[in-house]
């Protein structure tokens, strides 16, 4: 996977870049003595390029390495081989102590708001949090008002400073989730999945406060979503992942108007369409079989044992993002081909 | 965008497990009644003196087994013992080895458990395996057992001088075999808590292995393992009693109510009952009482049986 996420060049830095970014996770047998019988594929060979002020969605169905990216990128787990840099410096091998410094640059807003937040905890403790464990943030008088700045920055009043968690909704927990990655000031985002547990509307204000906070801030996302429509909505370059890699990626209107690889035609043609009139006039792909185990990945292409056009080809070769790009976008496909998937026409 | 904030009054409560607890149990007249045993056991190892005006150790050989006929009133309330002192100061002043005994067993018990456990069920691994071994090591071993094989290496070289050289040797024999309960519940928690995402939110931020552990596991571990504290205490009373009559708990001349029934038991048979049914009645009230306590703890602790 030599070609290079984040095409559309804004001719800065990239602030956040992952090269062949590899996680496996050991699977051990054994009571006294450890031998490792397998290895589960959760991420096999990542590019990403994350510019200031601009967001990377990230989507792709359960269980394909999406929020192991995610921990990957904010160094919850490090990586079996690859690199991470954050503004040019590695950051993927270092150890925990020396890891400090940098965890300010990088936060995670998490999916779920009922278990993000310490239920024992205020909300002035929680967003305050980060000050007391860099304590060179902010000096110590001016915390109590940088919370407060923070809980206003995020739509809440600062007024609930002395609430728990439980006594706000969805919404607002996330809010407050929001709140606390954003203390320390970081330069990159991850939020995994940061709408996906909550109502349609309120998912609306969340975005909405997140591209706000993108204009006010300068902050780059990387969005992770397997809501399709969401990252839509939000990201200017889209990344699709399936078993580990990601198969295409592209600006938005590369990827939903016009995509190649045939498992971003199958997933796209899974979204619901809006109009009752017009649903059963569109293209529909139902694939055939489960996601094979990421303990024993298909060879070659991965997607090849639910793809309609695999061939041998695709047993014995892994296709590149490079190799189905033809002049468009990364596709990683022998058989790329534009199918529109997503107009439904009467 | 304040629209969106809570539309909740300022003045409403902050309702939280404890206060949500305690708010359940003062309801309930079992707890009261239990409260007030135990508010009076611990006055007397307390204040020992509120109750009694005597000296336990002033006794006079010819006031021997003054049967307690004058019912709660003259001189000897509870009549005398068989030297000759007086009953109700014995048992006031026995009070207090007892209670500082189960005080001290719980919370040495307790803090061993929960540092442990908390160690264990966080870093698991080999620190783990060694945990947990050694705790599997002392559970097999009954608690009795353990604490009589103990108890003889100590036999005959206690002094009675001072109230903690009384209560030290059975103290830390009682611990030895008291922590794992704690230690297991601990450690329960802390592998439930240690995945939850406020956990790594905490350490995504940068947090310390001991800051997690403290300030975001330990809080949650604690809960279930109050509930038990009371019922625990209760039953290191029970074990006290049983050490002192086998003769190696709290070694006369000092008293315990153990030491008391151990006594009693010598006299019970020859007409002398209540140098056995007092000492026996009070055990059995407070351990009782912490039984009930204990119960409504857990209940209260548990929201799903709310």
């Amino acid at each position: 996977m030599n070609a290079e996420l984040g095409q559309a060049d804004t001719g800065t830095d990239p602030v956040l870049e992952a090269k062949d970014l590899v996680k496996h996770f050991p699977i051990q047998r054994g009571i006294v003595v450890k031998r490792t019988v397998g290895h589960v594929q959760a991420v096999d060979g990542v590019d990403l390029k994350l510019h200031p002020g601009r967001t990377l969605g990230v989507v792709g169905e359960s269980g394909c390495g999406k929020s192991t990216l995610a921990k990957l990128l904010v160094g919850l787990e490090t990586p079996t081989s690859g690199s991470i840099k954050l503004e040019g410096r590695e950051i993927g091998n270092l150890s925990a102590r020396r890891m400090r410094p940098f965890r300010r640059d990088v936060q995670l807003v998490f999916q779920d708001p009922y278990t993000s937040l310490n239920p024992r905890l205020t909300v002035g403790d929680i967003v305050g949090e980060p000050f007391e464990i860099h304590p060179e943030a902010v000096p110590k008088r001016g915390r109590a008002g940088e919370v407060k700045e923070l809980l206003d920055m995020v739509g809440l009043s600062p007024d609930h400073i002395n609430r728990y968690p439980h006594q706000f909704s969805g919404g607002q927990r996330q809010r407050i989730g929001i709140a606390r990655a954003l203390a320390l000031r970081p330069k990159v985002l991850v939020c995994d999945e940061p709408v996906s547990a909550l109502d349609v509307s309120i998912q609306g204000q969340v975005i909405n406060l997140l591209q706000r906070l993108q204009d006010e801030l300068g902050l780059a996302y990387v969005f992770i979503a397997h809501d399709l429509s969401v990252v839509r909505h939000i990201a200017d370059e889209v990344a699709v992942m399936y078993l580990g890699k990601v198969v295409e990626r592209g600006t938005g209107p590369e990827i939903y108007d016009h995509p190649r690889h045939p498992y971003t035609q199958a997933l796209l043609s899974a979204v619901p369409v809006p109009d009752p009139d017009l649903r059963g006039h569109r293209e529909e792909i139902v694939l055939q079989g489960d996601v094979p185990s990421p303990i024993d990945p298909p060879s070659g292409c991965r997607f090849r044992t639910r793809c309609w056009k695999a061939t041998d080809r695709c047993a014995e070769e892994v296709p590149s993002l490079a190799v189905g790009d033809r002049g468009t976008h990364p596709t990683a496909c022998f058989y790329a081909e534009e199918r529109d998937v997503t107009h439904a026409v009467k | 965008m304040s629209e969106l904030t809570a539309p909740v009054p300022t003045t409403e409560r902050q309702a939280s497990l404890w206060s949500d607890a305690f708010r359940t149990m003062r309801r309930r007249p079992d707890v009261i009644i239990a409260t007030l045993v135990l508010l009076l056991v611990f006055a007397m190892a307390a204040f020992p003196r509120l109750f009694t005006d005597k000296d336990p150790t002033q006794c006079l050989g010819r006031e021997a087994r003054l049967r307690p006929d004058t019912w709660f009133t003259g001189d000897h309330p509870l009549g005398t013992d068989a030297f000759g002192c007086d009953f109700a100061a014995t048992l006031v002043h026995g009070t207090r080895p007892t209670i500082a005994l189960a005080l001290s067993v719980i919370v040495a018990s307790v803090v061993i458990g929960l540092v442990l456990g908390i160690y264990a069920g966080y870093y698991g691994g080999w620190l783990d395996s060694v945990i947990s071994r050694a705790l599997d090591v002392f559970v097999v071993i009954p608690m009795l057992m353990g604490a009589i094989l103990i108890l003889s290496l100590f036999r005959g070289r206690v002094s009675t001088e001072s109230l903690v050289e009384t209560i030290a040797a059975p103290a830390i024999a009682l611990t030895l075999f008291g922590w794992m309960e704690f230690c297991r519940y601990t450690r329960a928690a802390t592998l439930e808590t240690k995945n939850l995402d406020y956990v790594i939110a905490a350490k995504c931020l940068g947090a310390s292995d001991r800051r997690i552990m403290f300030k975001h596991i330990l809080p949650n571990a604690i809960v279930p393992v109050t509930a038990v504290v009371p019922t625990t205490i209760g039953g290191i009373i029970v074990t006290e009693s049983a050490l002192a009559v086998l003769g190696i708990g709290v070694q006369p001349p000092a008293t315990s109510w153990g030491v008391l029934l151990s006594d009693g038991t010598e006299w019970a048979g020859g007409g002398y009952v209540y140098l056995f049914a007092w000492p026996l009645g009070l055990l059995i009230l407070t351990v009782f009482a912490f039984a009930t306590f204990g119960d409504a703890l857990r209940d209260a602790l548990d929201p799903k049986l709310r």
